[in-house]
Parts: structure tokens; sequence; C-alpha cells
């Protein structure tokens, strides 16, 4: 799921209950943690959970838009991806531990070169642009349930704030685990969608969406299909 | 190294490239001791397929020995004689363990593409365009397998390349095609196309128990190899098919059909020039006259098996026949590996020996020459084999 404001054309895209409970859930997490903690935070991130929140109760993707402009004065553009893999034959405490360590994420997301861990909760995070140049911001880990749940978010000041949270749930007994990835970007006053979609390269949804399938690829088979470096003759 | 370059519609050419590597730990190169086009070649060659690049390395039913071998490869060695699944699959993901293996999650790098076209990815393949992964394929001196631990097949001494390399796609193809036909004693089933594949799913048949195999043609060789293998033959030039099916079958129908012709039937009368005419405006991808036809010709309660590939859209498919016939339809790339080693058995018992089929051997030098003769049926050619070692 894609959402790009404004826009006028995705009303139509009502949210399942099931979507509409996972935004009301992560977004209400979001909302309580931003609140908890005293720093200015987290302004962002209590506007990001809240308009999750808002989402969720409304399943109304234009009125999350109305909210986020609302609160923030933003008229920018701003953007929520969500998609779900399923693995087979590893269990959520598997994936939950390779994911919890961040520093593991590069190898998988293509766009992201590399994470560090400053401390418990914190960890600086830096991307490439297509021209070149590298993105760089620190996050704070907000959620942390193991095996089941881990949510976080760029600390103020980021160029392109941005929260993310995963989720994993067992399916059915013997058929795998289903991964849902959940990331939103909002970028600062007066850019576009089309910016941030160029910074994360040309479509963030399909680049998130590739993301995950390399995390599955990388699961359950140890490496990443690729055909990068083969022979062709190409001239 | 050498070999076969897609270059555009009805345009192959063999060129100088650079030798393949490894790229991922589970891969593995192979130097190919021989290597065949296959009928679904022709469909590239034929421009059908608008996700081919140009300089891509064609073809998907190769054999050789292993070269080198990425760190996790534990299951053969060096010096393996190995012959080589056209569908890629992993191994492990939910579709290999049901032994789906063209349908595997994780072998096509770029499934974007495909997904937007069939909701979900089957299997990346060989040599076969960019829409199931853009794989270099196999008619070449040398090829990269990838998750090579589970796409070699080692092969017992005592067995030519010309036996066992068709176990890489037509073989099993035909196999599946006749297994999907649901063949019970006593059942009739008829088989629309006697190239390769329609070959192997007449003595398939037969093997898996048909009491007959009527297969359906208009090329004489084809026909005689078809006799030769066991069926009854019909040429749909000089015969009314589906009211001859319907008097050999004492006016039932045949059991089973099989479409194994595909998106480029040729068809006949005002049929065939509206499937040309449409595909020619884009309007359709594939043109199903063969579906159509066996859909209304099979009896009431029968299977549709259709080996032949489809990769768009048909036009006109008599649904209401196959809804009120209560029709089943089966299909799909074939899962080579679950189907290989026991026909790699049969093999050795000497229950079959597919060289039969083979009518051109050349040199991977003249792939030019052999598409050519392949795609016009041309010196009686039914299936040619290259040799990246012959002059």
């Amino acid at each position: 799921m894609e959402l790009r404001v404004p826009s006028s054309d995705n009303s139509s895209d009502k949210l399942s209950d099931s979507e509409r409970l996972g935004s009301l859930i992560v977004g209400g997490a979001l909302v309580l943690t931003g609140l908890s903690q005293r720093s200015l935070l987290r302004n962002l991130l209590t506007v990001s959970g809240g308009s999750l929140v808002y989402h969720g109760v409304m399943g109304d993707k234009s009125l999350q838009n109305k909210l986020m402009e609302a609160t923030t004065g933003l008229t920018a553009s701003s953007l929520r991806v969500e998609k779900t893999v399923t693995i087979q034959n590893k269990s959520p405490e598997e994936l939950y531990t390779f994911w919890r360590n961040f520093e593991n994420l590069p190898t998988f997301m293509k766009n992201l070169q590399s994470v560090r861990i400053v401390n418990e909760t914190r960890s600086h995070w830096a991307a490439k642009s297509p021209m070149g140049n590298s993105i760089e911001w620190d996050a704070e880990m907000l959620i942390d349930r193991p095996n089941e749940l881990i949510t976080w978010a760029s600390v103020p000041g980021a160029d392109v704030a941005n929260s993310g949270s995963v989720r994993f749930t067992p399916a059915y007994p013997g058929r795998g685990t289903e991964v849902k990835l959940i990331l939103e970007y909002s970028p600062p006053g007066g850019a576009i969608t089309d910016a941030i979609a160029k910074v994360f390269n040309e479509s963030p949804k399909q680049q998130i969406g590739e993301d995950l399938r390399h995390f599955k690829m990388l699961m359950e088979t140890g490496e990443i299909a690729t055909i990068e470096g083969q022979s062709s003759g190409r001239r | 190294m050498r070999a076969v370059c897609w270059q555009g519609t009805n345009k192959v050419q063999v060129e100088t490239v650079p030798d393949p590597k490894i790229i991922n730990p589970r891969d593995a190169i192979v130097k190919i001791t021989s290597t065949a086009i296959c009928g679904s070649d022709l469909h590239l060659y034929n421009g059908l397929n608008p996700t081919m690049k140009k300089g891509d390395i064609v073809g998907h039913e190769f054999m050789g020995e292993v070269v080198e071998l990425g760190r996790k490869v534990k299951n053969v060695k060096i010096g393996d004689r190995v012959v080589v699944p056209f569908t890629i699959a992993c191994g492990s993901c939910f579709f290999c363990n049901r032994q789906l293996t063209s349908q595997c999650d994780n072998s096509n790098p770029s499934p974007w593409g495909v997904e937007q076209l069939m909701g979900y990815s089957p299997s990346g393949l060989f040599g076969y365009s960019h829409l199931t992964g853009g794989y270099a394929g196999g008619q070449a001196e040398y090829a990269r397998v990838p998750f090579a631990d589970v796409g070699l097949f080692k092969i017992p001494d005592g067995l030519t390349d010309e036996q066992v390399l068709f176990l890489t796609d037509i073989f099993p193809t035909g196999y599946m095609a006749a297994e999907n036909c649901d063949i019970q004693p006593g059942d009739t089933v008829a088989i629309w196309g006697c190239g390769p594949v329609g070959q192997f799913a007449i003595r398939s048949a037969l093997m898996l128990g048909a009491d007959r195999v009527i297969a359906i043609d208009r090329v004489p060789e084809r026909l005689q190899m078809a006799k030769l293998s066991g069926a009854i033959t019909l040429n749909y030039e000089e015969i009314e098919v589906g009211e001859a099916l319907k008097e050999m079958t004492g006016g039932r129908g045949p059991d089973a059909v099989m479409d194994a012709v595909g998106m480029e039937a040729h068809g006949m009368g005002l049929e065939g020039f509206y499937d040309k005419t449409m595909q020619a405006l884009k309007l359709e991808t594939d043109r199903p006259n063969v579906l159509r036809q066996a859909i209304v010709a099979c009896r009431k309660g029968g299977t549709v098996s259709v080996p032949g590939v489809y990769t768009g859209l048909v036009d006109k498919i008599p649904m209401g026949a196959f809804m009120n016939k209560g029709l089943t339809m089966k299909t799909g790339q074939t899962n080579i590996h679950k189907y290989l080693p026991k026909l790699l058995e049969h093999i050795q018992n000497g229950d079959i020996d597919p060289s039969f089929v083979i009518t051109h051997t050349m040199s991977i030098e003249q792939a030019p020459h052999g598409y050519e003769i392949f795609k016009h049926k041309q010196e009686s050619c039914i299936k040619i084999v290259l040799k990246p070692g012959m002059n």
C-alpha cells in the first residue's frame, strides 16, 4: 500500500479491517511512546503515530493526510508503504533476532549503506541517493517486543523523517512466519513526494517490496538471487 | 566464450562474450557439452516476448561438466557430469517444499514485472526473457547455475548426452503433461502438436497406461515419428479433427485432451486470420486455436492438459463449453526437479531412449541456421542438439 499526499484519487482505497487494526496498534504504540518521553521529540514522532491512529480509526487515508497537515502545517507529501511476505521454515524468533540487530539491515535493504548501533535504543543510519551522496540520520527504537514487533523512528533533524515497524506473526502451523513491514516517510516542508521518491529510488513502494523480498530470500535460501555481473552479449 | 545471443526478432548471433563467474555462494559453473533449441525458444526468436533484451544469452536445455563451485555447494564435485533443469529453484520455499519447483518463490531476481501480469511470479528460468529473471542461458560454452546444490543432477556412467539431455525440459514436460491428464485404464488421450514435447507426451501417456493416444499435426515427418511412438495420427489439414475424434471414441470424445502447441498455433481459415490479426494489433498476445479446439473436442467431465507455452492474453476461449461440460484444466511450467530422478531411472531401465527425437546435431556456431530450419520446419527438422565443442 502506498500513500501519496495530496492526492484525490486514493479515497477509494479503503483499509481492510486487519490493516486498520494494525494501524491502530502500531500507531497507538507510537503515540504512547512519543508522549511518554518529554523530549521535544518527538513532536514528529507523536504526529506520525497520531496520524497512524487516526488512519486506523477512520479507515480513510485522506483524513490522515488532513490531520498530518493540520498538526504539522506541512502541505508537503507523506508516504506510507506496507508490505507483507511469508517466510518458510523460520520461526518468528529467528527472524526477529536477525532484524533486531539493525546492523544486518543493509544486507537486504538496497539503498541502506550502513547502520551503526549507538546504544541500546539509538542507531545511526546512512543511505545512498542516486546522486551518489549519502544521507544520514539517527533512529530511536520505540518498541521492542521480542519475537513479535520492532518499531523505530528517526529523531528530529533528519533530512527525511521516517519511521518503521516490522511484525512477525506465525502463520498456520507449517506455513511459515508472516512478516509485515510498514515504513513511513515525512519530508520537511516544501519537499514533494517525487523528491523522496528520488532519494529512495524510483518507486519507494517497489523498492521496499524488493527489500522485504530480499529479506525473505536471504532467510529462506541464504542468499539473494541476482543476475548482476552475469555474462551477456550486450554492446 | 562463444554464446548464442538474441539480437532481435528473427535474429540470433553467436558471439564472444565474457565467461560466466560465480556470483552467489550456491552457484556453479558448468562447461556445456550438449545444449538444445527448444520450441519455446522460437517464441523468443519470433519476437513475441517484449522483455527480451538485445544481447541476452538464450537456451535452457543444457548439460555438461562442473568446472567451478560456489562455497556452499557440497553435493557435487568438480568434474561431475550433470544435467540442469530449465526451471531454477531454491529448494526451500513453500513451493519447492511441495515439489512445485517451477513456482519457486526465490529464484526470480526481478519479479516486479511479471507480478503486474500474473499476480505472482513463477520461478526464474534460464535464457527466457526478463519476465522470468533474465538469467543467461545455456546455448553457450559455459553457464552459471544458481542454486546449484538443488539444480544439478549427476548422470551415471554409461549414458550418452543424447539420452539424458532432454531431462532438462522436454521429457519431463511431456511426462508432466501426460500425468496431468489423470489417465485411467481405457482412456483415450488426444494430443495436439507432434513437436518434441508432443512426442514425449505421447510416449509418457502410453507409459502411464493410456489405452490410445491420438496425435494431431500436419507435418508428415512429425506425424510419422508420432506413429513410431505408438500414436494414432490425424493430419488436421486433411480431416476435420473434432468430428474424427468423436467418431474414433464411439461418440464420447477423448477422455483427456492436450495442447502441446501453445501460443503460436497455426490456425486455419477465418479463425487463424482473426488471431493473427488480433496478435498483430496487440489485442491479444497469444493465438489459442488449439486450446479452443481441444476444449470443444474433450468429452464431458474430461481433462485439458496444457504444456504449450502461453505468456499473456488470449481471446475467445470457449468458456461456456469448458464450464458446462465440467472440464478440468491442468498446466504450468514443468516441475523438473520432481520428475527428473524418476525419468532418469526409466532411461537407465531402457524403458525409453529420448534420443529418438533428435533430427539434427550441429556446432553451436551454426545455431542461427538451426533456428531458421527449426522455425520453418525445413530439412525435416524436429529437434536440434548444439555441440559447443564441435567444429
